[in-house]
């Protein structure tokens, strides 16, 4: 299968510290990150987390201040038409020129891309009716998303970047987006990179999770083994942060009992330690969520020589 | 052909839920030795999930022997469903709902009666310990 061997364990995309100043404010710093090809990443965190500023980066409009930055091994100092050979990408408002008809914007793509696929790009819009001689201005929300997913996959680039694609779209012209981008990873091993605000919507969809929040990355690795590395445990009111076989990254209290979020080793807390306690698994939302509202409480987090304490694989995702 | 479904609001990670869906079936006998699976991508647009957590789930079944992969065919169903005894299960379940009907009517909610099937369960367990 072309997923199978698609990888081969070769790194699609990697950081190495990488930062970038807006005048005195980082708006992202010490991203370290090592994203296999083959795999659909999430990227998740709230506005000004530092999601546009890393993606800007990845597709070449910034240049970072500090760091290392390579996609496919290109890195960010090869000569630019190299790099942008190796990324396609599809904006939130899915810009395309107005006057252009579809058959106007696949000659422009053509023009600008050495590997462009047309044929690739007129099967596409042929599967999904819509017409060549059709002017953007008069296409639906959800078919100029679909033709700017065209664009980016007839460039025939190895890592597709989405920012926010399905925001500005209807229920069911997301559904057909996001089945289009599914079936383009099932068919071609692609590499998919895919900013979003949708929690929920990114379970089914994503295998690869990178969380960010103020600048930093809070959370990157496989979703499995994140998951995995994580226990929700309920405990009786009072028990100490201290008694927990790993590191606490959310609790509530309510009158009785604790819920807490321990990221352990896999495998601790499989069953309750002690008397009272009762540990289960965390859902991929619930673990997300998790470590959004522990940024905004507490930015102490962000002390690496805490973070490099965090036991589990997540820590050599972003250690690595 | 067999056709996957995934709901969202379980807490069950997707691959899981297609695994346990295949054991499910087998068991039920709407899935029989030499059955073809859906293809990874079919599985993929259909569903609209990562067509990783399909291979995932693939490799999962055949692991546990129930299913293998023909080069250039796909994936097929290899295991022998052995549904323990179909009248004895046919009965169990027929007292199963008689059951489910009177926890519905004495106000129990779905999670209330998951949590006492699970605490039987475990008193059982330790019974026989």
């Amino acid at each position: 299968m072309a997923q199978d061997d698609a990888g081969g364990g070769a790194t699609a995309l990697r950081t190495d510290r990488l930062g970038r100043r807006y005048g005195r404010v980082w708006g992202l710093r010490d991203c370290t990150l090592d994203v296999p090809a083959g795999v659909v990443a999430g990227l998740v965190g709230p506005n000004g987390a530092g999601k546009t500023t890393l993606l800007e980066m990845i597709i070449g409009l910034l240049q970072p201040t500090e760091g290392q930055l390579s996609v496919f091994g290109e890195t960010s100092h090869a000569p630019m038409a190299a790099r942008l050979a190796r990324v396609g990408y599809v904006a939130q408002d899915h810009p395309l020129y107005r006057d252009f008809s579809v058959a106007d914007m696949f000659r422009l793509g053509r023009a600008m891309n050495p590997r462009w696929d047309q044929k690739l790009a007129q099967a596409r819009t042929d599967a999904l009716g819509i017409p060549l001689k059709r002017k953007v201005k008069s296409l639906s929300g959800g078919q100029r998303a679909q033709v700017s997913l065209t664009m980016a996959l007839a460039k025939r680039a190895p890592l597709l970047v989405l920012d926010e694609p399905v925001s500005s779209l209807d229920p069911v012209a997301r559904l057909e987006f996001m089945r289009e981008v599914m079936a383009a990873v099932a068919g071609t091993g692609l590499t998919v990179l895919i900013a979003s605000h949708v929690v929920s919507e990114l379970e089914r969809i994503c295998d690869w999770l990178i969380v960010l929040a103020d600048g930093h990355v809070q959370l990157a690795g496989p979703a499995d083994d994140l998951i995995a590395a994580h226990r929700l445990v309920t405990v009786p009111r009072g028990t100490a942060n201290a008694e927990f076989p790993g590191l606490i990254i959310h609790r509530t209290d309510s009158d009785r009992h604790s819920t807490v979020l321990v990221r352990t080793d896999p495998g601790r807390l499989a069953a309750p330690e002690r008397p009272g306690w009762q540990a289960g698994p965390v859902g991929f939302e619930q673990l997300v969520m998790a470590y959004l509202q522990r940024s905004s409480k507490a930015p102490a987090t962000n002390d690496p020589a805490q973070a490099a304490a965090l036991p589990g694989p997540a820590t050599k995702a972003v250690t690595r | 052909m067999f056709r996957f479904r995934l709901d969202g609001s379980s807490g069950v990670p997707p691959y899981l839920q297609l695994v346990h869906q295949v054991r499910q079936s087998l068991l039920l006998g709407y899935l029989q030795e030499g059955d073809r699976l859906p293809t990874v991508k079919d599985v993929a647009g259909d569903l609209v999930i990562n067509p990783n957590t399909v291979v995932k789930a693939y490799r999962q079944l055949e692991h546990e022997g129930l299913a293998g992969g023909r080069p250039g065919q796909g994936t097929f169903i290899t295991a022998t469903s052995s549904p323990a005894l179909p009248e004895a299960q046919q009965a169990l379940r027929v007292s199963l709902e008689e059951w489910l009907r009177s926890a519905e009517q004495a106000g129990l909610s779905d999670d209330e009666v998951t949590a006492l099937i699970a605490v039987a369960r475990h008193d059982l367990k330790k019974e026989r310990v």
